[in-house]
């Protein structure tokens, strides 16, 4: 086990998230992309609900994220995103334009944010506040007022004196301004602004003046944020150019000093255009949605602006987010892993063509080929490995589940985890998830006792249920224990006398505990809506087997179960174990094989119909001739079968009579239906090392053969 | 007539290239763009069940193919397996299948005009799966709808259900 450690399922205790960042900022980075994708394609006046959701989602799961890992400034920005997208999903607010805008540069801010994050958290820290702020304006149904930009008349005698102070700018120092909106048609816009101030904290102080001219407010403010700030704050209640920014005494000697904005931010930030056009010539003509944008383009400059350029470049490197990681369709990786597996055989092949070779005489030739002996080797597995993934991947998902089933259940259970490192095909891991959610559930249900049950039995209140992984050989192994009542003999015997099936109180335990995958099985008293239906069991059972995996349960009663799950690493290759019937080889799957012996003739009985039996151990089982259900044509009529093998499926065992054992190894698994047909009792082939074909057998059928 | 009129129009220049091989005495045609590619004969490994024509199926470069010798199906008295004994690949619905003939002759440009209607013969062959009689001079070639004869389920090569 190489890697152990606990996880309380009630408090987080000291379970280190850092870990999962990296699958953390992969995700995002994919939602945004996604969510800018959509918000890209959303038809603003008939969008699809679909859409709406989709990309609502996104910035859910972003925000759960977030959150989870601690990033708060992100998950904040997200907050405000997702109740923005909850309205619109919900048809409270209509999309507009600027809330696209808002959103997607939302999402970049997001993606910096991330990438600050991923970077170990250098660097400035782009300020969302004014993101947060302008969605939550629109959030709460207002129209950013845009349009006085739009309707401005080209002879409007706009007073384009958007002044600012000529005092170089200390960040922290308090100013006073004198501020002029107007003219305004509306003087209720004017008073937005005032409300900016009473909503964001630390932005300042606000007072009315009275006003000089009609349709115009005027404003004393005290402030630390520049004119900058304060210019986009303004910009969602009016446009830029109604605003006249004053230096107030005391402050600053050139206080009365004006100039054009244009002329300001040219300084500032030359690559920035936005401002050129604003002062002589308003954008008469221009849509609001870029206009919108460009005064969002503004806001995310801004603090840029004041950053220095060292600062800046490195931001701008961390913009984009480092990808560690490629998504490869499955096909090509199957595609690669199947071509491993033909260089393979080709090398075993080789090998076994180059064994009879002279040492001396093929030196080159011989140490040539143990290279590629060996890179082969190496290729395969580095070639597997892409397959797989941790064990974790499919453990995360239950300390939760667990926790909501513990309440709901009211009992108290520690969750702990073993081996989440573990490496497991990815198709397999897909398909172990279920039967596994299903055990821990049982474990959780029947298995660990109330409190006060626990606490009458002396053992502590809090039941243990745990789920571990481990390698053993080539298969993996997965184990759900729990320290619960265990499994009770009696009970499962009386319940299997009462539907019939064919017991007996010699059986030996795990006999019993076989019992328990019958089809439609339950011994819970009473059915919850978690499990005590009987549908279960013989289900995973059933799952596991598909994957030519094994179940195995031992419990004691009082003390706890314990289920273990024996499965292959991977749906390509499988344990087989070679039979050589006549001339022909065939492959037995080797989680199936339970023993082999030779046979004595007169272990073997006859009944009716010549059906034979043999005995083992006191049972008798139906013995199943390969020679016969394969026609295998027998040239060399000295030699005869007389070695069973002792396979079990679907619960019950058989035994094969095969000429003769010849190993166990690996096989590659092949499709016999892709160019053929499917054959009776065989469930695929594989190719030998020495090129030719072999057939697998399906045991299940076999058995199934012998039922019947 | 359906038939020829359909291979004049699917090639408007009207000659189409055909693979010939011989089965015994007869000399048949199969469209050449359905040949993957031609091998010499390896014992393949027995499938128990299968119709006798069915030999079993070998690996051909990782991918398992089943052979069905031809020989069998068109019940030739002779089927002998030596060296000069030829599989052909064949692609057909994207499925890979290897015949065994006796031997491949060579590649013939046919014109419509060179091929005849097949009378209504009484044959192991459903009638529907031979396109035409080739003449060549003095040779009559037998050209062959290799993909509806395989397809066929008499062949055994599919499932019922599929």
């Amino acid at each position: 086990m190489a890697e152990t450690y606990q996880e309380g399922s009630g408090a987080g205790a000291d379970f280190d998230l850092s870990q999962f960042y990296q699958i953390f900022f992969e995700e995002a980075g994919e939602n945004l992309d996604q969510m800018e994708q959509m918000l890209l394609n959303l038809d603003l006046s008939n969008a699809d609900d679909e859409e709406l959701n989709g990309i609502f989602r996104c910035a859910h799961s972003i925000k759960g994220g977030a959150a989870t890992f601690g990033f708060s400034d992100v998950a904040e920005l997200t907050h405000q995103m997702e109740s923005l997208l909850d309205r619109l999903r919900r048809h409270e607010l209509q999309p507009i334009p600027q809330m696209v805008d808002v959103l997607l540069e939302s999402a970049d801010a997001s993606r910096s944010l991330l990438a600050r994050h991923q970077a170990g958290g250098q660097g400035e820290a782009v300020s969302t506040s004014l993101l947060v702020r302008r969605i939550s304006v629109l959030v709460a149904g207002e129209v950013p007022s845009l349009e006085p930009i739009a309707v401005v008349p080209p002879v409007a005698p706009a007073p384009v004196v958007v002044a600012r102070t000529a005092v170089p700018l200390h960040a922290g120092q308090m100013r006073r301004l004198e501020i002029q909106i107007g003219p305004l048609e509306r003087l209720a816009q004017a008073d937005a602004i005032k409300e900016l101030f009473r909503d964001i904290p630390g932005l300042g102080a606000i007072s009315d003046l009275k006003a000089a001219e009609p349709n115009t407010r005027l404003f004393a403010v005290e402030t630390t944020s520049t004119d900058d700030d304060l210019l986009d704050l303004f910009a969602f209640h009016v446009s830029k150019d109604q605003v006249l920014i004053r230096g107030a005494s005391p402050v600053g000697v050139g206080s009365d000093q004006v100039r054009p904005i244009a002329e300001a931010s040219d300084a500032a930030e030359p690559g920035f255009g936005f401002f050129m056009d604003s002062p002589g010539a308003p954008p008469i003509d221009a849509p609001p949605v870029q206009a919108s944008q460009i005064v969002g383009g503004a806001s995310a400059l801004a603090p840029k602006v004041a950053a220095s350029k060292a600062v800046e470049s490195k931001a701008a490197a961390q913009g984009q987010m480092e990808s560690t990681t490629i998504r490869v369709d499955v096909k090509k990786v199957d595609q690669l892993i199947n071509l491993v597996g033909e260089l393979v055989i080709t090398q075993a092949m080789l090998a076994q063509n180059s064994r009879g070779l002279d040492a001396g005489l093929y030196q080159q030739l011989l140490a040539g080929l143990a290279d590629l002996d060996r890179n082969t080797r190496d290729l395969q597995e580095s070639v597997m490995s892409i397959r797989m993934i941790p064990m974790s991947i499919v453990f995360n998902r239950f300390p939760r589940m667990l926790r909501d089933l513990a309440n709901k259940l009211g009992k108290k259970v520690d969750f702990v985890t073993q081996g989440e490192a573990t490496e497991l095909d990815k198709g397999l891991v897909e398909k172990i998830t279920d039967p596994l959610t299903h055990l821990v559930r049982n474990s959780c249900d029947h298995g660990v006792e109330l409190p006060a049950e626990r606490l009458a039995k002396g053992k502590s209140e809090q039941g243990t249920i745990t789920l571990s992984a481990s390698h053993q050989g080539g298969s993996i192994v997965i184990e759900v224990r729990d320290d619960g009542r265990g499994l009770s003999r009696e009970k499962i015997l009386a319940k299997a006398l009462e539907r019939g099936l064919d017991v007996s109180d010699q059986m030996t335990d795990g006999e019993v505990w076989q019992l328990i995958f019958a089809p439609g099985f339950s011994t819970a008293d009473e059915v919850t809506d978690v499990s005590g239906r009987g549908v279960g069991m013989d289900v995973v059972k059933r799952n596991i087997a598909a994957l030519n995996g094994s179940v195995e349960i031992e419990s004691s009663e009082g003390f706890g179960m314990r289920v273990s799950v024996r499965l292959p690493l991977t749906l390509a290759i499988m344990d087989g174990m070679s039979v050589g019937v006549g001339e022909e080889v065939y492959i037995l799957p080797l989680s199936s094989v339970v023993e082999s012996f030779q046979v004595n003739s007169e272990a073997v009985s006859t009944v009716a119909q010549g059906s034979q039996l043999v005995k083992v151990r006191d049972e008798y089982m139906p013995v199943i001739a390969l020679e016969k259900i394969f026609q295998v044509p027998r040239f060399d009529l000295s030699q005869s079968s007389n070695i069973m093998v002792v396979v079990e499926a679907d619960g019950s065992r058989v035994a094969l009579l095969v000429d003769e054992l010849l190993g166990q190894h690996q096989v590659v698994v092949k499709n016999l239906e892709s160019n053929y047909r499917k054959v009776p009792n065989v469930s695929g082939a594989t190719i030998l090392g020495d090129g030719t074909v072999a057939l697998i057998l399906d045991t299940g059928g076999l058995v199934r053969r012998a039922r019947h | 007539m359906s038939v020829i009129s359909k291979i004049s129009n699917a090639v408007p220049s009207g000659t189409r290239e055909y693979l010939t091989f011989r089965l015994g005495q007869e000399e048949y045609g199969i469209d050449i763009l359905k040949v993957q590619e031609i091998r010499g004969y390896e014992p393949p490994t027995r499938i128990a069940n299968a119709p006798a024509f069915i030999k079993g199926v070998v690996n051909l470069r990782g991918t398992i193919v089943p052979i069905v010798d031809m020989r069998i199906k068109f019940n030739c008295t002779q089927a002998d397996y030596n060296s000069f004994t030829v599989v052909i690949i064949l692609n057909l619905y994207n499925r890979v299948v290897g015949i065994v003939v006796d031997s491949v002759s060579d590649v013939m440009e046919l014109g419509s005009e060179s091929i005849r209607t097949a009378p209504d013969i009484e044959s192991t062959i459903d009638s529907s799966c031979i396109l035409g009689l080739g003449s060549m001079s003095e040779r009559m070639l037998i050209l062959l709808d290799i993909e509806k004869l395989m397809s066929n389920l008499d062949m055994g090569l599919v499932s019922i259900n599929d």
